[in-house]
């Protein structure tokens, strides 16, 4: 059984797939636009990619594990990702890991009960003169403290 | 003081948009290089400007060129490495976030030196925002005739595609990167061949980081002696220097190489948050080795740093004070190397995960009176025994940790 795609995420894939003399090489893209339309990649789905980019699934399996970001699971439905890097750390990163780990009752890796949030922590978002810093899904927020961090779930639900 | 030559034109307005940039003479030295310059005298020109690399490992950007085969017309790339993984670094944020075109401008520019037809900029997952708008920043380029086919009315012609990573700190290593690109795990390949000869999709490929392709707008428009009186030192131009940690004034300043690293931590940063002191500098991201208070009157340039014993890298310096235990550091810092090894080869997949293991004992007080002469052997039988430069980048901060701190973290 594979997963059908919708129309509109089929010619974006044929898209990507136009851009590389390899069909393989547009791998890491179609799993990218998969993700951002389903919320992850799932068995089906790898077996869809499998066919698309013209691959075993095995060799779309060994990188889907390989790179951090892709998920085989669905997240909650925001995911908080903050970083716990050094100059992060330098700045209280601990701490905020550690609010939130007590406000949302999750350890990080782990989505709330209500499916609201999954808590990850992650390696150097890039960002470390804003830092402490997190991601909430594609926006970044930096120079945190507690307060701010209970500003920005309210604001997040 | 030096005038900033890549940020003179970044404000907290957002990204600049393709008619900014060219109101400022933006696209000029493109055009002047492909209507008036061959592509030898393009190269060069930033030969003769000792444009080093800005992404770590600091090599000759001209000569990398260079080793390109001249012959045969089959395909080639330019890979932008935008991967910026390196904990510590975040200007070329920067510069995607304020002045993308700066960027495409120096990728035409490298492309024509080079002969080559087709760019990837292979940007960080965690920069989705920023890949969007270089797409943006693309598409107006090209609805102007500064990228697709017959570039400023030559027989010039460059196509330019972005492609996200997906979180994996190795993709910054440049074959990992071009493995990255074709679509498998991004473990890094043995060298030679050189990418230079053998590359993406097994081509000759030139792989740049985005602030040295940024640099060449202005090499080729105001020639390579302006460039080298820019900087200090034997370095030509300026850095990028990204500083945080425990200062002031956290951020991306534009200096000239060769400036000083107490200057830039005291002077430019802001130095030190009211009533601390200074405990160590990491002065080239964290793989760099940590230097004592003692050891920061050291220019920033290639050769004083790997004098001082620890190296410029991405020029990403972390500044530490008196609040910090050690150990805390060599917590975060072994943590990270575990987490990030590929797992190709086994000094590195074993040494990291098994620093790991005993500091993570450690930490949990259950540590041992031989525990850092085993970290300090574990780290010296990975250096310079792995298959890419991350086993010397994960060996280097334990090293550094434990001998210019040994006495506190035995405490």
């Amino acid at each position: 059984m594979t997963a059908r795609f919708p129309e509109q995420l089929r010619g974006r894939i044929a898209e990507v797939v136009g851009r590389y003399p390899e069909r393989r090489a547009a791998l890491l893209p179609v799993l990218h636009l998969v993700q951002k339309e389903r919320g992850f990649v799932g068995p089906e789905d790898e077996i869809a990619v499998a066919r698309i980019c013209g691959l075993p699934p095995a060799a779309v399996r060994e990188v889907l594990t390989f790179y951090t970001l892709f998920r085989r699971e669905p997240a909650g439905r925001r995911l908080l990702q903050v970083c716990t890097n050094l100059s992060c750390t330098l700045r209280g990163g601990e701490r905020i890991l550690d609010h939130l780990r007590k406000i949302l009752g999750v350890e990080p890796g782990q989505t709330t009960p209500d499916g609201r949030f999954t808590l990850i922590e992650v390696e150097c978002l890039g960002a470390c003169d804003k830092g402490p810093c997190l991601m909430i899904d594609d926006d970044l927020h930096g120079a945190l403290t507690e307060e701010k961090v209970d500003d920005l779930l309210r604001e997040a639900k | 003081m030096v005038e900033p030559n890549l940020t003179r034109f970044f404000d907290a307005s957002g990204p600049r948009s393709a008619s900014a940039y060219c109101e400022t003479g933006g696209y000029e030295a493109a055009r002047k290089a492909l209507t008036s310059l061959t592509p030898e005298a393009v190269l060069n020109e930033v030969k003769r400007a000792n444009l080093r690399g800005r992404g770590g490992a600091g090599f000759p950007a001209g000569l990398k060129w260079s080793f390109v085969p001249r012959a045969g017309d089959g395909p080639r790339y330019l890979c932008v490495n935008a991967d910026e993984g390196e904990p510590g670094t975040f200007k070329d944020r920067y510069i995607l976030a304020h002045d993308p075109h700066l960027l495409l401008e120096g990728i035409i520019i490298a492309s024509y030196a080079v002969g080559i037809p087709q760019a990837y900029v292979y940007i960080r997952g965690e920069y989705e925002r920023l890949a969007a708008r270089l797409e943006e920043a693309i598409a107006e380029a090209a609805g102007r005739g500064f990228l697709g086919a017959g570039v400023f009315g030559t027989g010039f012609s460059l196509d330019v595609r972005v492609q996200r990573g997906a979180g994996a700190y190795i993709c910054g290593e440049e074959t990992a990167l071009l493995e990255s690109l074709e679509g498998f795990r991004g473990q890094p390949r043995l060298k030679p061949p050189f990418p230079a000869t053998v590359g993406l999709f097994g081509k000759p490929t030139v792989i740049n980081n985005v602030e040295t392709l940024a640099n060449l707008p202005g090499i080729i428009l105001h020639g390579a002696e302006w460039f080298v009186g820019l900087g200090k030192s034997k370095d030509g131009g300026t850095r990028l220097f990204s500083v945080s940690g425990c200062v002031v004034r956290p951020g991306v300043y534009e200096l000239a190489a060769g400036t000083p690293l107490r200057e830039i931590v005291f002077n430019h940063a802001g130095g030190l948050l009211p009533g601390r002191s200074l405990k160590a500098v990491i002065p080239g991201g964290l793989s760099s080795t940590i230097l004592r208070p003692e050891e920061i009157d050291v220019a920033m340039d290639c050769e004083s740093l790997t004098s001082a014993g620890s190296m410029i890298g991405s020029a990403g310096i972390i500044v530490i004070d008196d609040s910090v235990p050690m150990f805390s550091v060599l917590d975060r810092v072994t943590k990270f190397y575990a987490h990030e090894s590929c797992g190709q080869c086994t000094p590195c997949r074993i040494g990291t995960s098994w620093i790991r293991r005993i500091v993570a004992r450690m930490k949990s007080g259950d540590g041992r009176p031989d525990d850092l002469a085993e970290l300090a052997r574990l780290a010296g039988a990975m250096k310079g025994r792995t298959f890419c430069p991350f086993g010397d980048a994960a060996a280097g901060p334990v090293l550094g940790l434990i001998e210019k701190f040994g006495k506190e973290l035995e405490g």
